[in-house]
């Protein structure tokens, strides 16, 4: 089996054979030889040669992620033959959208259409959890347009404000 | 003694009264929102009672409906937990009126503690050392101005029935004082219902010191150890560990005679905690007084060797202390870290959502008070606290390998949590070296994080990313099409399926 992953940004062609009950592991041309039981869902004990590895599978809102240890890694898998070469979607050139980073309401806005903003100044109070958090500007520019208002409720991802 | 128990609150604290109850021979009657059917508490109660909407007005603190419950019921007793309606006076004082019995301080002596300006009053008179400031609210921004001008910048604004952290805020000049004032007061208004706000000097860099003490019914007061508060960040506690590492013998009885005063001058009755702030030469100043048991009582009763719980329901049932002052014996060391839903790389936002996957600790030294499970949906309408991680060992040192460790076994998937804040502190040179102070966090957190570049992990996850698929356990492709289904691709196969899967790979 070929797969095209991609970790953390990073790409890698990883061949995967299976032989006499174990993995035979081509990784970018270099061979490993790989035991693997999946112990639970999204559990995999893992042996490279003899060193041991647990490696936990996790998918937050459509995204994979692998964790080794205590270390997160952002994974994509892909099969070469299905030729489905995915792009993510650019940013907008110097336009940034100002994301809810969770569910929750908005309780104060910082900024008015048209208002200068600095790099880290807030434009919106978002409350969550009993916490009032201060969403703040990714970049310095202008506020070009602010789409919620104060006492609505967001999602996680929702835009509030677009600052250019 | 009690028979039957209501427990007023949600979450890791409801499990851990619940636990107390049933090691009592007691029965637990919880109460739960529409947004907590499944949550812990009430899978492990003898009775569950629902309350109506998830917000706590509706809720966990509609005294109301909590008092019918207990006469439904017909529980002889309410442990309030933390938070929520703990530390209500009006609360303590229903409960007394319907002939329940609260399981905390009277009302009158909440009401000397529990607004943090009227503790202050009553405190001075008992020569209690205090930090400079009001010991009442400000009526106006003028006050406010002129107060801060003469105690002298920085200052620090706090909502009088403030806790939590919320509706504080550090003021370092008078430019920023009035919409600091304004913040900190419709903080206050919409956590406590109350905006009235005061002002102290601020204590650079202090630490935030407390000490637990006990008192029965019968006019015995006990203290029981100081807890070491100082990792905090927006003044939420984060990490707390007992002993702290720069008190003494000597401090010790110090601090824990004066917290005894305080108690006495309030006729404090069951578990409270007297807080200090601790500046740099090791001066102590009384902050305030929680009346209720605390997030991190479990440190103390590690090295104390007490269970706090079953002391608080054995003093509400009226019985004396079971020890003296002399009996209270100290050892070990035991720390607290507190496992947020909350997202380390976005600033620490709350981060609710469903719990996917969930790998948790166990082994020498390691108690954990959770409320959560696997498959269970952390609502956004409370706090994020999910559990309390807490280590023990012989030393410091025993305590966070012990820890360290136990983090390298605890797993949260689904949802982030603070797990990594976790790792980070505990490798800290500064932390380990115990050079401990409230501005500990945000010092370290505006470090960058060493990342290791060794490019093993990296590999490996590759690997485990084409087994996966090869599996069929992870669909390919991540992120395309249909969203997000919250199953992973391997629920939904079948356990023959998965059976013979996991045969095919040996």
């Amino acid at each position: 089996m070929l797969f095209e992953v991609t970790i953390d940004g990073r790409n890698y062609r990883l061949k995967l054979d299976r032989n006499d009950g174990r993995w035979r592991c081509h990784l970018d041309g270099r061979e490993f030889e790989v035991d693997a039981i999946l112990v639970r869902p999204d559990v995999l004990s893992l042996r490279v040669g003899n060193t041991a590895y647990e490696v936990k599978s996790e998918r937050v809102a459509g995204d994979l992620y692998l964790w080794v240890g205590g270390t997160r890694f952002g994974a994509e898998v892909r099969d070469p033959r299905s030729l489905r070469g995915r792009t993510r979607a650019g940013e907008d050139h110097g336009a940034k959208k100002i994301v809810a980073p969770m569910p929750g309401k908005v309780v104060r806005l910082l900024v008015r259409d048209g208002d200068e903003v600095e790099l880290g100044s807030g434009v919106a109070v978002v409350e969550a959890m009993k916490m009032q958090n201060e969403i703040k500007s990714p970049k310095k520019g202008t506020v070009r347009k602010i789409l919620k208002s104060e006492g609505e409720a967001v999602n996680a991802g929702d835009v509030l404000a677009i600052v250019e | 003694m009690f028979k039957k128990i209501l427990i007023a609150n949600r979450g890791e604290i409801a499990v851990r009264v619940l636990r107390a109850c049933h090691e009592m021979g007691i029965a637990a009657v919880v109460v739960y929102s529409d947004v907590d059917r499944a949550a812990l508490h009430v899978r492990k109660a003898d009775e569950a009672y629902p309350l109506g909407a998830a917000a706590a007005s509706e809720s966990y603190l509609n005294i109301g409906k909590i008092l019918d419950v207990a006469r439904r019921s017909g529980a002889d007793a309410i442990h309030p937990g933390y938070g929520f309606l703990s530390e209500n006076a009006k609360f303590a004082q229903a409960c007394r009126d319907a002939g329940v019995k609260f399981i905390g301080p009277t009302a009158a002596a909440m009401d000397a503690m529990g607004s943090k300006t009227r503790a202050r009053q009553a405190m001075e008179k008992a020569g209690v050392p205090f930090v400079p400031g009001t010991s009442r609210g400000v009526e106006s921004f003028e006050e406010a101005e002129q107060v801060a001008a003469r105690i002298g910048y920085p200052v620090m604004l706090k909502a009088a029935a403030g806790g939590g952290g919320k509706g504080m805020r550090l003021v370092h000049g008078p430019a920023q004082l009035k919409s600091s004032l304004e913040a900190a007061r419709s903080e206050a208004q919409s956590s406590f219902g109350d905006d009235e706000v005061y002002i102290e000097k601020a204590i650079i860099n202090p630490r935030h010191i407390e000490m637990q003490v006990l008192a029965d019914e019968h006019g015995h007061t006990v203290y029981l150890g100081e807890r070491e508060c100082s990792l905090q960040r927006r003044h939420q506690k984060v990490l707390e560990e007992a002993p702290s590492p720069i008190v003494d013998a000597e401090m010790r009885r110090r601090m824990g005679e004066v917290a005894v005063r305080v108690a006495r001058a309030a006729d404090y009755t069951n578990a409270g905690t007297v807080e200090f702030l601790v500046d740099q030469q090791k001066n102590f100043y009384f902050l305030e007084m929680n009346t209720r048991l605390q997030v991190e009582h479990p440190v103390t009763e590690l090295v104390a060797g007490l269970d706090l719980v079953h002391l608080q329901i054995g003093i509400a049932a009226g019985e004396k202390l079971p020890c003296t002052q002399e009996d209270v014996r100290l050892r070990g060391h035991a720390i607290e870290c507190r496992i947020y839903a909350e997202d380390p790389d976005n600033n620490y936002f709350p981060s609710p959502g469903e719990i996917t996957l969930l790998l948790e600790p166990s082994g020498p030294g390691i108690r954990q008070d959770s409320g959560m499970y696997e498959g269970w949906k952390v609502p956004l309408d409370y706090d994020p606290l999910l559990a309390k991680l807490i280590g023990y060992g012989t030393d410091r040192e025993q305590a966070i390998s012990r820890l360290r460790r136990a983090l390298s076994e605890y797993f949260v998937g689904g949802i982030k949590t603070n797990l990594s804040l976790f790792r980070r502190i505990l490798g800290d040179a500064d932390f380990l070296s115990a050079k401990l102070d409230t501005g500990f966090l945000d010092r370290m957190l505006k470090r960058t994080e060493d990342k290791s570049v060794d490019s093993r992990p990296a590999e490996v996850a590759a690997i485990a990313a084409g087994v996966f698929a090869a599996l069929g356990a992870t669909v390919p492709g991540a992120g395309n099409g249909g969203g997000n289904s919250g199953l992973p691709a391997d629920k939904v196969t079948s356990n023959w399926t998965s059976a013979s899967r996991r045969e095919a790979l040996r």
